[in-house]
């Protein structure tokens, strides 16, 4: 009996050294996806549909932000490594310098759509009519001293009415994502620099002193006004309904399932919908992409036909599932351009980013 | 004497008093002791209990699921017989639909009306015809599950008040919902996919399954390194190591490391597992090897201090009478102090049952479908389900995030409950 015992844990313990080495050699029948918790909705909703479309497996997705997502992905070629990498930022040249550092030569770049960020507050509350302007002097650290060009004050403005005297006049108060946050980013730069941009100095510091300009506009103010509240955009729709005086930064898609407690704000007179979005005029929205390694496509089992998925028309097309979960889809001819780069696999070069 | 005794009365009556009336405030004081601690404990409970509340209340009404009941014609001319993956089934799950509408004919009307069924309503079509091919051509009833948006109005989660406008449900599907509900053409059922099936985009499909079996393949991995080796580790510390400086220093890093942040231990299992061992990320292989570094110091104070409780006496008789160490500590020092022991290693690995933060570097934060089949499939653990889940846009996720933290604290009971029964177990048997 004892030596039963002793035998049968013996081999429990062998069975797991041996998995070890079995598993750190193994190739992987499944496809690694990380990068953008922006695009990770989406990725996920077509990794399903394809799982259940295909005799593939379901692809694994990490949510690890674009950042982080690029540093795993350009980190080298092979099973240990993901083959694709979402994206909320176009990839930089410095990134891709560093692609090519790592063996990873050919980097194709795919374009799924777009996403809004919108300002939006309690269905409970005035609506508001904003402008980057506004945005701009109510939320940075240091705002230009009226009348001054080239002064600099700590934000003195308490109330919106302050700021422009057709807001409401109630007090500042903006719940928005932590600075690690894709969604911060994109907000600082097409909101707070296009606001930051109405003041010709600054914009002219673009040219002259890009690091102050960064400073300028890439610093929100730490005095309460704005409250970091998280990666998590349901708690701002929590806090929103909450305390309706509060405006909260948040990405569209959340705004769309939550139209019930949650408005959008005008922003430069647009207000935040699908078809504003998807037409251009609505000024805070970006571009999402993903970035594929070319050198796997083709050891990775159904990777040309995840792929295929993501840019069929009932994906991304303007009635695809994907516009229902919020994306933003791009015009035909942008989608027939970037199908077209999927099927021939064309790699990106420093060339194209510039 | 006499002079004495008259003297000392007055004075003893004198301290009676003053007893007398310190005991009074004695009693005051214990009683308010008393107080205190009671009330600590009854706002700890009132605590606990308000957790309980608004869990259970956001998310009983996940273990339900609405279902919508179609007639489906298979018609032959959609059904290939000799493609049958290659079918448009979503085509037969709509035109079902509109046999029940025929007067939907607007492109946005009939979107609508797609809308109320789950996407996954042809994936179980095809999953029906293909195991009853010789149904095709026939109608057949099916039970299909609703899209969440209907779910959540069956549910009671949608303010049919609110404007056209402010709901994910228009008006016009509204009424089709109100219709099948008197047709007998929606009905809740218990909800089996919650518990049989992986993660999913859509709320109707989405389960905790994946994640209790990722759960479940993590804790095997980490009790079966960490309970031996905190174990053996414990032992030989407590009863054969000599005491000299060494010893000290281990004894103060075990005790340092019991305190280390969680996400410490996933930046080390990032860098010697995935990195130097080249094991694949996202494995309950790993995650478990991660978590038996951060359950080890628990298991190793727990068992130092069991063994530490076992009284002298026995040891001494049992040297007395000749054993050796080995015998002794094995004998009759083990046994007496293998529930303490037990007890730390199941708190250890309750520890390690509700932990995220390591798990993030390791990659076991990921969107998973499949269901892990062993221990090197990608997969995540129920909390970072519930993690996954709180994140989502989706209104329909917010009852299953309550739900699935209701599943963990069922699993952190049976847990907690073991480690008492185990421990009334072996104490009985001494």
């Amino acid at each position: 009996m004892k030596k039963m015992i002793v035998i049968s844990i013996v081999l429990v313990y062998l069975s797991i050294f041996g998995i070890v080495q079995v598993s750190a050699g193994a190739a992987r029948d499944y496809i690694s996806i990380v990068g953008s918790s922006t695009v990770y909705p989406f990725a996920t909703v077509v990794a399903e549909n394809f799982g259940k479309k295909t005799r593939f497996k379901t692809p694994k997705i990490e949510s690890t932000g674009s950042g982080g997502g690029h540093k795993l992905f350009g980190a080298g070629i092979g099973v240990a490594h993901p083959d694709i990498t979402n994206s909320s930022a176009r990839i930089t040249k410095s990134q891709l310098e560093k692609d090519f550092k790592n063996g990873v030569k050919e980097v194709v770049e795919v374009k799924i759509g777009y996403d809004g960020i919108v300002v939006a507050n309690s269905r409970q509350a005035m609506l508001f009519r904003l402008n980057r302007k506004d945005l701009f002097l109510g939320l940075a650290k240091q705002v230009p001293v009226a009348g001054d060009k080239g002064a600099l004050q700590p934000n003195p403005y308490k109330t919106w009415q302050q700021i422009n005297s057709l807001l409401p006049d109630v007090k500042i108060e903006v719940f928005g994502p932590p600075p690690t946050s894709g969604t911060r980013d994109a907000f600082v730069e097409l909101a707070m620099e296009g606001g930051a941009n109405t003041f010709t100095w600054i914009a002219k510091l673009k040219k002259t002193d890009k690091k102050r300009y960064k400073e300028i506009c890439h610093t929100i103010r730490e005095d309460g006004a704005f409250i970091e509240a998280g990666e998590n955009d349901n708690l701002i729709v929590d806090k929103l309904n909450k305390s309706p005086d509060a405006l909260g930064i948040l990405g569209f898609s959340f705004l769309d399932q939550n139209t019930d407690k949650i408005q959008g704000s005008f922003i430069d007179g647009v207000q935040p919908t699908f078809q504003a979005i998807a037409d251009g005029f609505y000024p805070v929205s970006r571009p999402l992409y993903f970035y594929v390694k070319k050198a796997h496509v083709d050891t990775i089992p159904g990777m040309r036909e995840y792929l295929a998925e993501f840019t069929s028309e009932t994906a991304w097309g303007d009635e695809g599932y994907l516009t229902r979960k919020g994306l933003i889809p791009m015009p035909g001819e942008e989608r027939r351009k970037y199908k077209k780069v999927v099927e021939a696999l064309t790699p990106l070069t420093l060339d194209d980013l510039n | 004497m006499n002079n004495l005794n008259e003297a000392s009365v007055p004075g003893r009556d004198k301290t009676k008093d003053i007893v007398k009336k310190g005991l009074n405030k004695r009693y005051r004081k214990e009683r308010r002791f008393r107080v205190f601690g009671c009330a600590a404990v009854i706002i700890s409970l009132g605590f606990l209990f308000v957790l309980f509340i608004s869990i259970i209340s956001n998310g009983y009404t996940a273990f339900q699921q609405t279902m919508v009941r179609l007639d489906v014609y298979l018609d032959t001319d959609v059904i290939d017989k000799d493609d049958l993956a290659g079918t448009n089934y979503a085509k037969l799950i709509h035109d079902a639909l509109l046999s029940v509408y025929p007067d939907v004919i607007n492109y946005n009307d009939k979107r609508s009306l797609y809308e109320l069924v789950s996407t996954s309503a042809a994936y179980r079509l095809r999953d029906f015809v293909a195991k009853n091919r010789h149904e095709i051509g026939t109608t057949i009833q099916m039970w299909v599950p609703a899209d969440d948006d209907v779910d959540m109005l069956i549910k009671g989660h949608i303010d049919r008040d609110t404007p056209q406008s402010q709901r994910r449900i228009n008006d016009r599907q509204l009424a089709w919902v109100d219709h099948l509900v008197s047709q007998g053409q929606i009905k809740k059922v218990f909800n089996m996919t919650f518990f049989t099936a992986g993660d999913s985009r859509e709320p109707e499909l989405a389960g905790i399954w994946g994640a209790v079996c990722g759960s479940f393949y993590t804790l095997i991995v980490t009790l079966v390194l960490s309970f031996p080796i905190g174990g053996a580790a414990a032992v030989y510390l407590e009863e054969f190591a000599p005491k000299n400086r060494w010893t000290d220093i281990i004894e103060v890093n075990i005790n340092n490391l019991a305190a280390v942040p969680s996400i410490v231990y996933g930046l080390l299992g990032l860098a010697v597992f995935l990195n130097f061992f080249g094991l694949p990320r996202s494995v309950p292989l790993v995650g478990g090897l991660v978590l038996t570094l951060m359950t080890l110091p628990t298991i190793i104070i727990a068992g130092r201090s069991a063994l530490k409780a076992v009284s002298p006496s026995i040891r001494e008789a049992g040297l007395s009478i000749g054993a050796s160490k080995v015998q002794l500590v094995v004998h009759h020092v083990l046994p007496q102090a293998l529930p303490g022991m037990l007890t730390g290693t199941i708190i250890g690995m309750a520890q390690a049952l509700g932990e995220t933060a390591p798990l993030l570097m390791i990659g076991m934060v990921a969107f998973i479908v499949d269901i892990p089949a062993g221990f090197t499939d990608p997969s995540t653990v129920l909390p970072v389900q519930i993690y996954l889940w709180a994140d989502s846009p989706e209104r329909a996720f917010l009852e299953k995030t309550s739900a699935a933290i209701m599943v963990l604290l069922v699993f952190l009971m049976i847990m907690n409950a073991a480690a008492v029964f185990l421990r009334k177990f072996f104490e009985k048997r001494q």
